[in-house]
């Protein structure tokens, strides 16, 4: 899809950027999407900066301490980065041509990521049990310094986030079927490499919420 | 259909994988375990995560092998990002 194109009329062209429209359009997509969490972060840290005392990771919760589950989200975090392994190495198979292994990597990925939103769902309903909520509970409030902000700006961040990846997860699912269907080649697979684009950037974006929400 | 892709040398996938995993458990690690000032703290751990997405922008979304207009176009977000950032941080500091 490199070479001239043609337009209406019989008139040729050749693309100004030299790649398909559709990676064209993530890539637009994509810097748009850099620019919207970059907002959502910049608001956490007016948030944060802006009150006397935040909740920190390694220490008790009963002495201000997060009441996040840093470690089963270090966990949701390796898989997320092994989705995006298999998402590459999806990509790879099929520049080779390879059909078998295209499909077998994409079902992977479309597994790690509902892996991971599922987690990130426990996550969610254990936290709501404990009372850590965009309004926490009395007793939550209580120990947990500006709970109510810190439960704010979490589900914010943390499920614009998971929407992000559920979105994914579901074109994943039409790609892989579109795999299977036979209808990804050598010569033509703009799908799989568009798609994938879009999951590494989930995967880029979850490596920096991660650091700031849960480590910071 | 992809030239950049055909012209491209195949990157290790699983070594920039062992990386990452490796960088996120040092992360964890010094999240929990470090005794260094809360600033220093946080300027590793920044670091750290900025390295990590490097990687992935370089390597699994292939920037380090694409043509420089695209290049160009990927990261043009990154300089108002960073003055936004910079921006609210300095606001803070007075």
């Amino acid at each position: 899809m490199n070479e001239a194109i043609t337009l209406p009329g019989g008139v040729t062209a050749e693309p100004g950027m030299r790649i398909y429209n559709q990676k064209l359009g993530m890539w637009i997509f994509l810097a748009s999407e850099v620019m919207f969490f970059t907002g959502l972060i910049g608001a956490y840290i007016i948030l944060r900066f802006g009150t006397t005392a935040w909740a920190l990771p390694g220490v008790p919760l009963e002495e201000g301490g997060t009441p996040l589950a840093i470690n089963l989200t270090a966990f949701n975090t390796f898989m997320l980065i092994c989705s995006s392994v298999t998402m590459v190495k999806a990509f790879a198979a099929i520049e080779h041509g390879d059909q078998k292994g295209l499909r077998r990597y994409l079902v992977a990925t479309v597994l790690l990521g509902a892996a991971f939103v599922g987690i990130q769902v426990v996550e969610y309903i254990a936290l709501a049990h404990e009372g850590f909520l965009p309004r926490c509970s009395e007793e939550l409030a209580a120990v947990v310094p500006n709970c109510d902000l810190f439960g704010s700006t979490f589900y914010t961040m943390t499920g614009f986030h998971g929407t992000h990846v559920s979105i994914g997860v579901l074109c994943m699912i039409w790609v892989t079927v579109k795999a299977f269907r036979g209808k990804y080649t050598k010569e033509n697979h703009g799908g799989v490499e568009v798609i994938g684009l879009y999951w590494h950037f989930v995967d880029l974006v979850w490596i920096m919420l991660f650091t700031i929400v849960y480590l910071i | 259909m992809m030239e950049t892709a055909e012209k491209k040398k195949q990157p290790s996938y699983m070594l920039i994988w062992f990386v990452l995993l490796v960088l996120t458990i040092v992360e964890v690690g010094v999240a929990y375990v470090s005794s260094l000032p809360r600033n220093v703290l946080i300027v590793v751990l920044v670091g750290l995560a900025i390295w990590k997405a490097t990687l992935v922008a370089m390597y699994y979304m292939h920037l380090k092998f694409e043509r420089l207009r695209l290049i160009l176009l990927a990261t043009a977000p990154l300089p108002l990002a960073i003055i936004l950032i910079v921006a609210i941080l300095l606001e803070h500091a007075r």
